[in-house]
């Protein structure tokens, strides 16, 4: 089951400065258990995407080198108070999560 | 990018052109759309060095600029978890690629912007090793790079 996702917006003027912490094992499938010598199979996300008010205004593609529980910065205009913020994200074994925040 | 890229290239050979676009259309490759919401680029996220990352973004003729920001510290005590900010001062930025040359697969992370996004990213990296991160913007169709080295004195990659 997934980690719940943490989104926090600061709105200067129209530009709305998002973040977002994400809690996910991001494993590269490069890691090897130090008990077993087995490799740890690879889980990361692959897939996530910003919306603004229902639409999609960033998507990115992950390898598994993005730093476990991944933090997230990024900046959009256009946006006033009340507005809502969707991140959604898709890892490599099918599993999904949404939140939604409001900018404030 | 990819499966249109694909697409094109086989329209291009000809051939049976009218039947790949219905096949294409019924396949839905080709509502509008589709673009933001592309496949995992697997060839340039599996591909293991800088050049075939590059054929795999279907980026060529990239030019080095001086208006891509890179911030992030010249040490790295703990490669597993390395914060780096890009900003990208090109107008018309439509997507951000972060690279970390020597990596075991380069490619890490894409950004793709439309409407108000800004060509900004900030977010936390690993590194096997002390090497370049490369950042490579798309604007206009062209291709734009900058990079910064890294010292990672424990690397965040392997067991």
């Amino acid at each position: 089951m997934a980690e719940p996702m943490k989104i926090r917006t600061q709105l200067s003027g129209d530009l709305v400065a998002i973040k977002v912490l994400i809690g996910h094992v991001m494993e590269t499938g490069q890691r090897k258990d130090p008990r077993t010598g087995q490799v740890i199979p690879a889980h990361f996300i692959k897939q996530l995407s910003v919306g603004l008010n229902g639409k999609t205004v960033i998507a990115a593609q992950w390898g598994g080198a993005i730093s476990k529980d991944p933090f997230l910065g990024l900046k959009v205009k256009g946006a006033k108070a009340g507005d809502k913020i969707t991140v959604h994200w898709e890892d490599s074994k099918g599993e999904k999560n949404s939140a939604e925040a409001t900018v404030g | 990018m990819n499966e249109l890229n694909e697409l094109r290239r086989a329209l291009l050979k000809g051939g049976c052109a009218a039947g790949l676009v219905a096949f294409a259309a019924s396949a839905g490759l080709l509502v509008p759309g589709r673009a933001l919401a592309a496949e995992w680029n697997k060839s340039a996220f599996e591909a293991k060095n800088v050049a075939d990352v590059l054929k795999g973004l279907g980026a060529s003729g990239v030019a080095d600029s001086k208006d891509i920001l890179i911030k992030a510290s010249d040490v790295a005590e703990n490669g597993a978890v390395i914060p780096v900010e890009v900003t990208s001062q090109i107008a018309g930025t439509q997507s951000i690629t972060i690279l970390a040359d020597k990596n075991p697969l380069p490619l890490l992370a894409m950004f793709e912007f439309v409407d108000g996004a800004q060509g900004y990213v900030s977010t936390r990296i690993k590194m096997g090793q002390t090497s370049n991160v490369r950042v490579v913007v798309k604007a206009g169709g062209k291709y734009y790079s900058a990079a910064k080295e890294i010292k990672v004195t424990i690397g965040g990659c392997g067991g």
